[in-house]
Order: structure tokens, then sequence, then C-alpha cells
């Protein structure tokens, strides 16, 4: 994991003082509400429809023992004991009082977090696989790489006040598990015939009101020029992205008007002046984020752990269905990485207690080398764990409510936190998601149904990517009042698929009824094996949309 | 009247800004808008070098001068919005494409806490609204003592 040097301190520490000046001329009048807000929401700061809202930034999800008690302690003194993990690797507090953020910023600094540029037309945090460094399939770690460009991202001088948000995602294996294509930029590593890093460029990725899939603007660039290419590429945003409307300023708008091609183009002349300047990337400097990154020493499998497994399996179906759902290859044998629900039923997606954080840190390190990651689908991952170990870990895991064993099928719902919490909210989403985990809660139902992921957004801003879920639900505003939006096909990923609408939409008690519906046209039609997604894609949406809207006979 | 902010301190402005129509050139030193520099270049360059600016908004392209920038004292660019970020571009290119080394200006609607930035990228004098003080001024100047990025004046350290 990456450690703070001086530099890193230093930083922190003067961000969290230029806040608490911020703060302080905010509240004696000197800085008014429309100059306040940039500024606080560089510092991840909303004000929210109940309260102000905080989120902190965790770089590309990866999170120790330390921090997490941290959040803990933060979420007890300063909030309503709990948190809650986001659809982008971060970590929000719904309850803070705003002149005591300060204190919350400083209080972070010291196990080396921060929330800047966690909100606001800049930079935001760079994401990545949860599974990097630990996945079979990948190619190169994208963790050293993300810290380059989140280093490159912050504070730069040049592109604080850019037209909208911007998000930068970065994969390194050959299933894409970090949804490049729907970010600003999305970087893919791969290596070349030689065996060398290259990196594939996406732009004007995106999902809100306008969803769009990034394209290609260069197939091989060296890592050496990534920076300088990133310089241009947001040079020429800054200047040229629409300011005129917030709901087209965001880059996608450009690369659409100019189409990829001439946007490449204007990158590339743009580039040709920064190429090789002094933002250019030394061996030495990849060379330093990589030791952060090296393999810890694994210790060799044990001989009978798998006929172990396979006792404890046939002994508990439960421990069987979790190891199924739940656990994932690891690179090296003896290992596995496990993900953590946070989607218990009748819990909002992604929230966890102070006293559940801490339980996470102590597991945390008994079982995975004292750290975690955050995953865009609001759970938590335990990347290095001893395969010896999985059916301890289960117990444990169960006992805290963390073992609900349905990773990847209809019950890992996300969800935004819609109208319960979001000022921007056309409705509620935490509701749908418990009446759809209620109403589809056998798991024999859900296994059958097999990988199937269904997201839910309170807005056109889709912050529960909702385009991109194989059934996608969207909140809507017809005169007041709250209805549902409901398409399917959509796919995030190295297929990255954007859904269908089906139709007219739903008053809130429908929903679960009209995903039963989708559900029994999927099992009817379904060729054997086939999963939710490839019947979509095989079918389209016709004999979803013939059923859902079919009269009762 | 605004102030300034210079590397000197605080002083009073020296220099007339003319309006975009305008077409007085009178006075000591004056700053043209530049669509107005590029109508009537052949009778403004009569003038004496460096008595005589440039001011630009950031979505103008600074490359329509890149030929004159010596003869200029001054080039100001103008923020209509402080949420507007395209004159820290702006400023760059003039800065390290064009090579640009005379005073440059960031006017118009910037709080102090962008300061910093703006430096960073170029700027070295800064127009500051009356209600700002000398203090907030200078120490949101140097709200940080290092960086991760070279800007302008990182690659001038070298
Ligand atoms: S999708 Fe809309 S309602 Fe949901 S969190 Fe984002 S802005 Fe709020």
């Amino acid at each position: 994991m990456y450690r703070y040097d001086d530099r890193d301190r230093t930083l922190v520490r003067e961000r969290v003082r230029q806040f608490r000046g911020q703060t302080e001329r905010y509240l004696a009048g000197e800085l008014s509400d429309d100059q306040f807000r940039p500024l606080r929401l560089q510092n991840g700061l909303y004000i929210q429809r109940l309260a102000p809202m905080l989120r902190i930034s965790i770089p590309y999800g990866l999170i120790s023992a330390t921090q997490l008690r941290r959040l803990a302690r933060i979420a007890r003194v300063y909030d309503k004991g709990y948190a809650h993990f986001t659809t982008r690797q971060n970590v929000q507090f719904n309850w803070p009082r705003l002149e005591e953020i300060p204190d919350i910023l400083e209080e972070l600094a010291e196990v080396e977090m921060h929330a800047i540029q966690t909100s606001g037309n800049c930079v935001r945090n760079i994401t990545t696989d949860e599974f990097a460094g630990v996945a079979p399939d990948e190619v190169e770690d994208p963790r050293p790489w993300c810290e380059l460009v989140r280093q490159w991202a912050t504070f730069h001088p040049e592109f604080a006040f850019l037209p909208r948000k911007f998000k930068i995602a970065i994969s390194g294996s050959e299933q894409d598990r970090a949804a490049i294509q729907v970010h600003d930029v999305g970087l893919e590593l791969y290596r070349n015939a030689a065996g060398e890093v290259r990196i594939r460029v996406f732009v004007g990725g995106g999902l809100g009101r306008t969803p769009m899939l990034g394209e290609v603007i260069r197939e091989h660039l060296e890592p050496r020029h990534l920076r300088t290419y990133l310089d241009a590429i947001l040079r020429i945003y800054n200047r040229y992205g629409r300011r005129d409307n917030k709901h087209k300023a965001r880059i996608k708008i450009v690369v659409k008007a100019w189409g990829a091609e001439e946007f490449a183009r204007r990158v590339e002349r743009e580039w040709q002046h920064l190429k090789d300047g002094p933002n250019t990337v030394t061996e030495a400097e990849l060379g330093h984020f990589r030791s952060f990154f090296t393999a810890p020493e694994y210790r060799d499998p044990e001989p009978n752990t798998e006929a172990e497994i396979q006792a404890q399996t046939g002994a508990d179906r439960a421990f069987a269905r979790w190891l199924e759902r739940n656990v994932r290859p690891h690179r090296v044998p003896g290992y596995a990485a496990v993900t953590l629900s946070l989607k218990p039923v009748g819990v909002p997606p992604g929230d966890v207690t102070d006293a559940q954080l801490e339980a996470i840190a102590d597991l945390a390190e008994t079982f995975s080398l004292g750290q975690a990651r955050v995953t865009h689908h609001q759970n938590l991952v335990f990347a290095d764990v001893r395969r010896a170990d999985l059916y301890r870990l289960w117990r444990e895991l169960k006992t805290l409510g963390f073992a609900t064993p349905t990773i990847g099928t209809l019950g890992d719902i996300i969800c935004c936190p819609g109208g319960d919490f979001c000022s921007l909210a056309n409705a509620k989403s935490i509701p749908i998601a418990e009446a759809i985990q209620r109403e589809f809660d056998d798991l024999d139902y859900l296994y059958d149904l097999g990988d199937l992921s269904l997201n839910i957004s309170g807005c056109m801003n889709a912050c529960g990517h909702h385009h991109v879920g194989n059934i996608g639900i969207l909140g809507v505003d017809k005169k007041g009042e709250e209805f549902y939006q409901i398409q399917i096909g959509g796919a995030a990923g190295s297929d990255a698929t954007l859904g269908q609408v089906l139709g007219p939409s739903f008053y809130a008690p429908e929903v679960p009824r009209v995903i039963g519906r989708i559900l029994e046209t999927y099992v009817r039609i379904r060729h054997e094996d086939e999963t939710f997604i490839e019947t979509c894609r095989r079918v389209g949406v016709a004999p979803f949309k013939e059923w859902v809207y079919a009269k009762a006979a | 009247m605004p102030r300034l902010l210079r590397s000197s301190g605080l002083v009073e402005d020296d220099w007339r800004r003319l309006a975009p129509e305008e077409q007085d050139f009178g006075g000591q030193r004056i700053l043209v808008p530049l669509d107005t520099w590029l109508t009537h270049r052949e009778a403004l360059l009569e003038r004496v070098p460096q008595r005589i600016g440039i001011w630009l908004d950031g979505d103008q392209e600074p490359d329509a001068i890149a030929n004159d920038l010596a003869r200029f004292g001054c080039i100001a660019i103008h923020f209509p919005a402080f949420t507007d970020g395209r004159g820290f571009s702006c400023a760059r290119l003039l800065r390290e494409r064009y090579g640009y080394c005379g005073e440059l200006r960031a006017i118009g609607d910037i709080l102090p806490d962008q300061l910093h930035y703006l430096w960073r990228c170029g700027f070295d004098a800064f127009e500051l609204p009356d209600e700002v003080s000398l203090d907030t001024a200078l120490d949101c100047l140097g709200a940080f003592s290092a960086s991760y990025q070279s800007a302008v004046r990182e690659a001038a350290r070298g």
C-alpha cells in the first residue's frame, strides 16, 4: 500500500489549514455561499437535504485497518455512528457539522487520508479494479499507475476549475473490472508483443443524462508520456469544454461534437508541445511507485487445505454457497480474494456502523494482511486470504452479517443514496432496493438466475450506474410524483453496453412485480447456461417488454 | 479602484484599462482589449513599446499575439467568473509556449483562494477586491509549500 512521504504529509496538512481558514472566513461572512461552494466541494463537502455530507477519498479503493478504525471513530464522534461506501470507492458521512469538518480532516490526515477533490469540477478520485495485484488475469498491476495519476491530479494548478467533474479509471487486466469505458478518461494497461507496458486511452465515456461509452484516442501510449498526455487532454477540455450549460459540460460532449478523431488530433497537437517536458515520467519514479505494491511474502499452501475445504462444504451448504459466490481465485496458490457483502436485506447498500468498521479492521488484520478494498459495487474485499482460513473467516463474517452469499447476483444491488439523503434526487432509491431484496430473497432462485446486476439511481446523475446494470432502475419525477423507469441489457466491463428503456415508468409498489416479470421472461426463454445479459443480447428488449406490459388476463 | 497585488506588495494600478469599444488610446500606460489590438494594430504599434499591454478573456486564443509579445509591458487575463478556469490554461500557454516574460495579471472575478494556483500557472500580479485583506491574500498565495506536478514556477526552478 502507498505510504505518505514528507511531501504528501506537508500537502495534506497545509490543505487542512487552508480549509480551516476557508470555513472560518465563510462563517464570518467573508466568503459568500457562492464563493464557498466550489471551495468546500473540492474538499468533499456537500450541503445536503438534511445536513452536510462529507465525502472522503479512498484512493483507488485501498484502505488499511488503521484507516478503517479511524473512520469508525469519526462515525462515532462526529456522525450518527455509521458510514456509507459509494460506487466510486469513496466513503461518505451524512451527518457531520460544518464547524467540525476541519477537525475531521485533521483526524484523517493523521492516518494519511483526506477529502481532497472528492467533489467539484476537478479531477476526482482515481478508481480501479478491486482485485488489483491479486487477479489471475492481471497483466499489469494498476495501483502504482493509480498513485502516479493521483499525484498528478492532486492540486493540479491548471485544472481545478474545469467545466465539470472529471473521472479517471485504470484497468490492468484482461477483464475490465473498473468500468473504464464509462469514465471521462479510461486507461487500459496492457503489454505489447515485446512485453512492455502500453496504455490504451479511452476518452469521453460517462453516464448521467447523456450516457456514452468512451472511445479510444490513443492505442499505445508509452508510460513515460502518461502525465503529459493527460495534461494535453485536460487542457483541451478545460479550454473547449462547454461552460454555458451544466448538463452539456462533460468532456463526452466535446468528444461527441468534434468526433473522436478530431478530438484525438487536437489532443495530439497540444501534446506535441508538452511531450518530453518536465512532467515526463521517469523510470526511477515508476520504480518508486511500484515499490509500494510489491507482492507480500505469501506462505506456501498447506497440503490438506483443499481436502478440508471439501469436507467443510460437504457439511455446510451455506459455506459452500458463500464459497461459490463471494470467494474468487487469487493468482497465488493457497490464497483467495473474499468479498464482504455490505448488502444484507434491510440495510441501505454500502452502509456500515462504527462497530462493524472496527470489526472489519480486526478481521483484515487477522486474515488479509491488514488491508481491505472498497469496490464500486459498494462492497469490501479482503484480497489476500489464505484458503486454509476461509472457513474461519466465513464464520466470523456470518456473525457480523457480511457473509450474505449473493455477490454478483440480483441480491447484490448497487444503489445510490437517493431521495432519503440526496438533494438532487427525483425519487427514493434505497426503499426500492430493499423491496426488491425482500421479494427475491430465495437463494436458490437467485443462484438459478445466476450473474445479474441490478443498479438503481435516484436521478439522471446516475450515481447508481443504472445504465450499465443488466437491469437498471432510474427514479424520475412526474409532476411531483416519484416514478421508476426500468431498462435492461446494460453491462459494465470489457463489453460495456448501455441499457435500453423498457417503456413507461412505474409507481414504487409496482417495481418488484415488474422485476419479477423480467426475470420470468428470462427464465422462460434462456438457452442453457445463458446468463441474463446474454439472453438480452440475443433477443433484445421485445419479449421482456411484452410480458412486463401484458394486461392481466 | 481595485488594488493590485504584486511581488512588491499592494499597489495602485498604474495601467488604464480600455473598455472593449473604446478608441481613446491616450495615457501613460494602456491595457488594450485583444480585439482592439487586432483591429488597430498598426496605429498602436506607434506607441512606445512596454507602455502598451493587452487584456483578454480566458476563452480567447493567445496565439493571436504570440509574435508581438515582446512589445507588451503587461498582459492581463480576465476571469468572467472565478469558476471559469480557462484563464489558467491561457496563462500557461503565454508563459510556456510563447515565452512571455512580462507582467501577467489576473483580473476580473478571482478569489484569494485561487492565488496560489494562479501564481503556479504563471501569473505574477493579481487584482484584489477591496474587501480582501492583504493578510488573507498573502496567506492564500502561500497556501502550499510543495507540489506534485511541474507548472510554470516549478519548470523555472528546473
Ligand atoms: S443519482 Fe441522483 S439521487 Fe442518486 S446520489 Fe446521485 S445525484 Fe443523488
